[in-house]
């Protein structure tokens, strides 16, 4: 099978603008306007190709300069070193598991270089480059995956919120987050990550119904990675997933997950919708997980090399330095810079990581509760009896 | 404010939500109908009216969109009240209390707090359909993270939910439903009893009824039918469910020497086996009888015909006393 024909089968499988439009012209004669509307709708946004070349597109216009530009790519070098560093750290055994965000760099990239430092994020377990974005040093993001913490970073200093592992939980966290935003008077606005599983999520749904009934101001931006784990998209939805939004009475568009301006620049679109009072948006990036699931999953047993090497000519990075290399944007020297930096952040990675100590064993009974429980304090003072009833035996041994 | 000589359950509970929302602006009322129509059973009779649609939320008809859209009014700096309707609806909010609410502390080392209180119309006796009967308060009792509390009598009700609200740990308010109508009295100037704290309802020397919300009436009915036998019952009131205070229970048993413990939800796994366990280990050598319990059996909630069976009432309470007592 070639790549090309795999690709095919791939993109017809998420709803392509071909597939759509052979769906479109079936249905035409019932339903010719609906039809039409779609085959436009099911084209991605996109304004940068996947061989680099800058287009234009009616709806989404984009205007960066060189130091912005340099920097979405900076960004999104730096998070797959951190990302291959976190991978390799597991097969070590510095980590117990990672979830690589490897091909969905400019999904993340792009629109979380299109937030305020007033918006808040709700992410899933995957969002590192949005993490990255918000300010969290990512040695904070390894705690939960190294089993010291479930959670390393204050939500409330970067404005990002902890990963939620259950999938689907945290829409419902942006949505009641984002209505308090709006009780407060304030302009900004929240996101939400999820994706193309966590659609299928009643929470989900129930964030499109609260926050399209209230009109709150969140985003909702689901990365179409195509992959739940073994599970295609397919078995989540029978429609392109961003055409679900209308449904709840808002809008929804697709873009090219892989393609750091087109992300960005609808994302901050979508923001400005809800900061001005339109309520929610549904973003659906349409992007590929070149990876595992997790260090855990094995994906040769449910996917073909064919479709992972299609997606690899579409690579986020690979498209925006051939972009920015032709246009002059960058020289040698700052690439060369670039991957001095990473290897220095893969370095201190590493370092870090290893030298995380695990927490103390009281550390059990900590933060259960905010204003304390009878039950953890008696608890916690039977273990504290129980551990230093070993002290002798420990003293013991010391001395022998 | 004022002493209220008679006043319902129901009605502590809605000047309870009132009192809350006038001391904190944060302070939310969210759930199905409990806008205009005040709640299916009126228990937020009148606030959407006096504090507006901001502060008092009709929401959609999605239980874990209620309990999910609080914690993240909560990580906002709000103080959602969130209303379930009826017990056997919170299920599917359980993930979300279970997984989101309870851990969100923990999991952020402290560094965000989640203030939500969910009030959950609970327990039977009121001829109701399926699912409007149900005690589920052992399911949430087991899980770290969530305290449990439920009112017995008017006064209470009315401080319990307002210390519930003012903490800073997510709390699952149980209001037994068909006490709504019951009157008691409320003084709204007195010092508030500690919300985590069992109190003797009625003392006593001889054997100690330990029960909470919807059955401390009937316990206390026991101990008025046992005095009469000449026997001296005590009955403590547990008010809270998580945590609860073994100590008061400990103190009355450590006199009496007998402790039957009774509740509506099923007596496997329940309440009443974690005291009769702690008890047991607390007060071994002073235990004249086992603990026992009485309680819903390993059934689903019977149809509304039967539920005067199902439920634990004076007779079967009384069988207890009169069991334990025989030792």
């Amino acid at each position: 099978m070639t790549v090309e024909s795999t690709a095919q089968r791939k993109t017809t499988r998420g709803g392509s603008k071909r597939t759509t439009a052979k769906k479109a012209s079936s249905a035409k004669a019932k339903t010719p306007d609906n039809a039409a509307d779609q085959v436009e709708q099911d084209q991605l946004v996109q304004l940068l190709t996947p061989e680099g070349k800058r287009v234009e597109h009616p709806d989404y216009a984009i205007d960066l300069t060189p130091e912005e530009l340099r920097g979405l790519y900076r960004d999104m070098v730096l998070t797959r070193k951190f990302d291959a560093e976190a991978t390799t750290l597991q097969r070590q055994g510095e980590l117990g598991l990672w979830a690589s965000l490897l091909g969905q760099e400019a999904a993340q990239i792009g629109s979380g270089r299109a937030l305020r430092d007033d918006d808040y994020v709700f992410p899933t377990y995957r969002e590192h480059g949005v993490a990255w974005c918000r300010g969290v040093d990512p040695t904070n993001l390894l705690g939960m995956f190294r089993g010291v913490n479930n959670g390393g970073w204050d939500p409330n200093s970067n404005n990002f919120h902890l990963y939620t592992i259950v999938i689907g939980s945290q829409a419902l966290h942006a949505t009641g987050y984002a209505m308090g935003v709006q009780k407060d008077g304030a302009d900004s606005a929240v996101i939400a990550y999820f994706g193309d599983g966590a659609s299928s999520q009643g929470d989900v749904a129930e964030a499109f119904t609260f926050s399209a009934v209230y009109n709150s101001p969140v985003v909702f931006f689901c990365q179409n990675n195509q992959w739940a784990i073994s599970e295609p998209t397919e078995k989540q939805t029978r429609v392109p997933l961003y055409q679900r939004a209308r449904g709840y009475g808002f809008p929804g568009v697709r873009v090219d997950g892989n393609d750091v301006l087109a992300c960005l620049a609808v994302t901050k679109a979508a923001l400005e919708r809800a900061r001005t009072g339109q309520g929610p948006m549904l973003i659906e990036a349409f992007t590929y997980r070149m990876g595992a699931h997790t260090t855990s999953d094995d994906p040769t047993k449910y996917r073909a090399d064919e479709e992972t090497r299609a997606w690899e000519a579409k690579d986020p990075i690979l498209r925006l330095r051939t972009y920015l290399v032709a246009e002059g944007v960058v020289d040698d020297a700052y690439l060369a810079a670039v991957e001095a930096e990473s290897e220095a952040l893969g370095k201190r990675v590493r370092e870090t990581v290893r030298a995380m100590p695990d927490p103390d064993s009281m550390a059990i009974f900590e933060n259960i509760y905010a204003d304390g429980h009878a039950l953890v304090d008696e608890e916690r003072a039977q273990f504290a009896a129980y551990q230093a009833s070993f002290a002798d035996a420990d003293a013991v041994a010391e001395e022998n | 404010m004022t002493v209220f000589e008679k006043i319902t359950l129901s009605k502590a509970i809605n000047a309870s939500l009132r009192a809350s929302m006038e001391a904190d602006p944060k302070v939310l009322v969210m759930g199905e109908d409990v806008g205009k129509l005040g709640g299916v059973f009126r228990v937020t009779d009148g606030l959407q009216k006096d504090f507006g649609e901001d502060r008092v939320i009709d929401t959609p008809l999605a239980e874990s969109g209620i309990v999910g859209t609080a914690i993240g009014l909560a990580l906002r700096g709000y103080r959602p009240v969130v209303e379930i309707q009826f017990d056997g609806f919170v299920f599917p909010a359980y993930d979300q209390i279970v997984t989101q609410l309870a851990k969100m502390h923990a999991r952020a080392l402290g560094k965000v707090k989640v203030p939500v209180v969910i009030r959950i119309p609970y327990a039977g006796g009121i001829g109701a359909v399926e699912h409007h009967s149900e005690s589920p308060e052992a399911l949430f009792a087991h899980v770290a993270g969530l305290k449990c509390v439920s009112p017995s009598n008017s006064s209470d009700a009315y401080w319990m939910l307002q210390q519930a609200i003012a903490g800073d740990d997510p709390v699952i308010y149980f209001e037994p439903k068909r006490r709504y109508h019951d009157k008691s009295r409320l003084d709204t100037e007195a010092i508030p009893y500690p919300l985590h704290k069992a109190r003797v309802a009625q003392p006593g020397s001889d054997l100690t009824l330990a029960a909470y919300g919807p059955m401390v009436k009937v316990c206390l009915d026991v101990a008025k039918v046992a005095a009469e036998e000449g026997k001296s019952v005590e009955v403590v009131d547990l008010r809270s469910l998580s945590p609860i205070d073994f100590d008061t229970v400990q103190e009355s048993v450590v006199k009496t020497g007998r402790l039957v413990v009774v509740h509506e939800a099923p007596v496997f796994l329940g309440t009443g086996a974690e005291l009769a366990a702690r008890i047991t280990e607390r007060c071994f050598y002073h235990l004249e009888a086992p603990v026992l319990r009485v309680g819903g059996f390993h059934a689903p909630y019977p149809p509304s015909r039967l539920e005067d069976e199902y439920l634990p009432g004076l007779d079967r309470v009384l069988d207890a006393v009169d069991r334990a007592l025989a030792y």
